[in-house]
């Protein structure tokens, strides 16, 4: 009895060890073919934007060398010194920051009331509204642009960053902005009800308990947002293009099609192209700054809310 | 001064700003009040006002002429052929961008899910051209998509052998839009990570009992892998088809539309008609279709959601 369970017992044990050496080869070639198509994917994702930055250095004329050439020769910095020089690039930098600052903040200040509404107080119509307020993140934004453009032009306030600062200080009421007091208002209602049905019983007012409470636990989700909403001004094209004409308050987005415009207009041999990858480079390094800086607040909002700041 | 105001009665009985409205409430309704206006103003207001110019013809300086259904007849008896040209572009777009991006993004999202070293580092990879989208983007892409750019000095690798040289992307009717939509895949980061957080979420316990019953590497993909992430699937697919139908700035810069209308998008044809031949009426009745264009595939891919998409611990 004792001796057949043995013998059974080795046998399993080589079979099984046989099954583990082929199971184990199989994860090993599964890791490696996952590790380089990963580091495939990685070299692609990346391969424009060093591009990008490599044209950026060429000297004028000398962008398209055959073969390929991935370190320029020589290695010109003063594109860049040329790209503020010959424009006002720092000039559209400044309006660009100023307006996506400002924006912003209304959309931080106000969605954070909004979403402390919708995720503490009662109120007639709550959900309802709620509701409402969601599904302002499916209509297209195209929907409201005639006639957003009319209100402004008839307040006035074409060609002047206004249009593109006032709306984002009405808590998501415009352009997608219901995203910013949806994404807060999540991350609101995980924090414990205990706090400030405690703040309550000491006799704080809802707005204290909003101020002192709800705001400084708030911080990740108005961080995220803050980032979103930063990122999503700074690469904003539409508006800036149907809202502003003049060159007073050009921004960057604006600024870069209108080189490309003019420069890609006077064929190939003409165009600028380092310059106007320098100009794209200067664009891209405040949203790479901020992503770097504040990168796991971005991949916790994506995760929080499944949409990601557009 | 807060011992004082400290209230002996509860603060619900406090007199109501709003008559027949308990404090509480009141308070409720000041603290949304922000987005109730801008909501009115900046989006109800708008989105009917849209509706009523989408009946008229308006230069937006002359009068308003009273048009009724005219320009919806136009549009939807396909009496515009730019607006056909239009609406094929841009369901060409969405019929390849969605499903692409969908699947690229699940596959890395599946290989980075292997419990891979530095992770953290790959994901950064991935997202970062999602987050700089935009006009630096598409000008960008205006310059790999030349000729001589990047994309055909990569291509140039496998097609020089053949003796064929890569497109010329950009000046060709039937190479514009492929161009385009291959740039479209290069920002599947937030879906990526999206997809990330849905298989970071799938309970091992469910790829163990699969292999119990012998399931081997794509019977646990099919299995359990997939229906467990079809909420996400789903998600990503209605925010793709939404943001998808509406592209717009990749066109304007880098191709406006062109050449000859082979890359001219719904929103291309609106912002033309609008803001540059200033046909106020025409294009807000194309903005309309557009809109019943976007719910109509919203509310089909809503209905069609009950079949195929499983939320675990809500049963049918």
């Amino acid at each position: 009895m004792r001796r057949i369970s043995q013998i059974s017992f080795q046998a399993a044990d080589a079979s099984t060890r046989q099954r583990t050496l082929r199971a184990y080869v199989w994860i090993v070639f599964g890791r490696l073919f996952g590790y380089a198509a990963l580091l495939l994917v990685a070299v692609i994702s990346l391969l424009p934007l060093a591009w990008m930055v490599s044209t950026s250095l060429k000297a004028f004329g000398r962008e398209f060398p055959f073969p390929p050439q991935w370190i320029p020769n020589p290695v010109v910095f003063g594109n860049y010194l040329t790209a503020f020089e010959t424009s006002n690039l720092a000039r559209y930098f400044g309006n660009t920051l100023m307006i996506s600052v400002l924006a912003t903040l209304g959309t931080v200040i106000s969605s954070s009331l909004v979403a402390f509404g919708f995720a503490r107080l009662e109120f007639f119509g709550k959900r309802v509204l709620f509701i409402i307020l969601l599904s302002t993140l499916m209509l297209p934004v195209i929907v409201t642009l005639v006639p957003t453009f009319v209100l402004f032009k008839t307040l006035g306030w074409i060609d002047t960053p206004l249009p593109l600062i006032v709306p984002w200080w009405f808590g998501g009421g415009a352009f997608g902005g219901a995203f910013f007091v949806f994404l807060i208002r999540q991350f609101m209602l995980q924090l414990p009800r205990e706090l400030d049905e405690a703040a309550l019983v000491d006799g704080a007012s809802y707005f204290r308990i909003y101020w002192r409470i709800m705001l400084p636990l708030s911080k990740p989700a108005l961080a995220a947002s803050a980032i979103f909403s930063f990122i999503h001004h700074w690469n904003d094209f539409l508006n800036p293009l149907t809202f502003l004409n003049s060159e007073e308050w050009r921004t960057l987005a604006l600024y870069l099609r209108f080189f490309l415009y003019t420069e890609a207009g006077g064929g190939a041999g003409l165009t600028r192209w380092n310059l106007m990858m320098a100009a794209s480079v200067v664009m891209l390094v405040p949203v790479l700054v901020i992503f770097f800086s504040a990168q796991r607040y971005f991949i916790r909002g994506v995760a929080l809310t499944g949409i990601a700041g557009r | 001064m807060a011992i004082a105001d400290q209230p002996d009665v509860p603060r619900a009985r406090r007199r109501p700003l709003i008559p027949g409205w308990t404090w509480r409430e009141t308070q409720g309704f000041l603290f949304i009040l922000p987005w109730l206006f801008g909501f009115v103003v900046f989006i109800a207001g708008p989105f009917f006002f849209s509706f009523f110019v989408s009946l008229t013809e308006w230069s937006f300086i002359g009068d308003i002429k009273w048009l009724g259904l005219d320009h919806y007849v136009r549009l939807l008896s396909a009496n515009d052929p730019r607006f056909v040209q239009a609406v094929y572009n841009t369901t060409y777009y969405v019929a390849f961008h969605v499903p692409g991006v969908l699947l690229i993004s699940f596959i890395i999202a599946g290989l980075l899910n292997q419990k891979v070293r530095g992770i953290a580092i790959y994901r950064t990879c991935f997202y970062l051209p999602s987050i700089t989208t935009g006009v630096a983007t598409a000008v960008l892409w205006f310059w790999v998509l030349q000729p001589n750019g990047l994309l055909n000095n990569f291509l140039d690798i496998f097609l020089e052998p053949l003796g064929v040289s890569g497109p010329n992307w950009l000046g060709s009717t039937s190479w514009a839009m492929p161009g385009l939509i291959i740039m479209s895949f290069w920002t599947v980061g937030t879906t990526m990570i999206i997809f990330l957080a849905g298989f970071q979420g799938i309970p091992q316990h469910l790829y163990e009992a699969a292999e119990i019953d012998g399931a081997g590497w794509w019977g646990k993909v099919r299995n359990v892998t997939i229906p467990m992430m079809t909420p996400q699937i789903f998600l990503t697919s209605v925010i793709g088809v939404i943001g998808s139908f509406q592209v717009f700035t990749a066109a304007l810069i880098i191709t406006d539309g062109g050449p000859a209308d082979a890359t001219l998008f719904i929103l291309l044809l609106l912002y033309q008609m609008g803001f540059r031949a200033f046909n106020m009426g025409y294009a807000s009745a194309i903005a309309w279709v557009l809109f019943l264009i976007i719910l109509f595939f919203t509310i089909v891919q809503f209905i069609s959601a009950r079949r195929w998409v499983y939320y675990e611990g809500v049963r049918a």
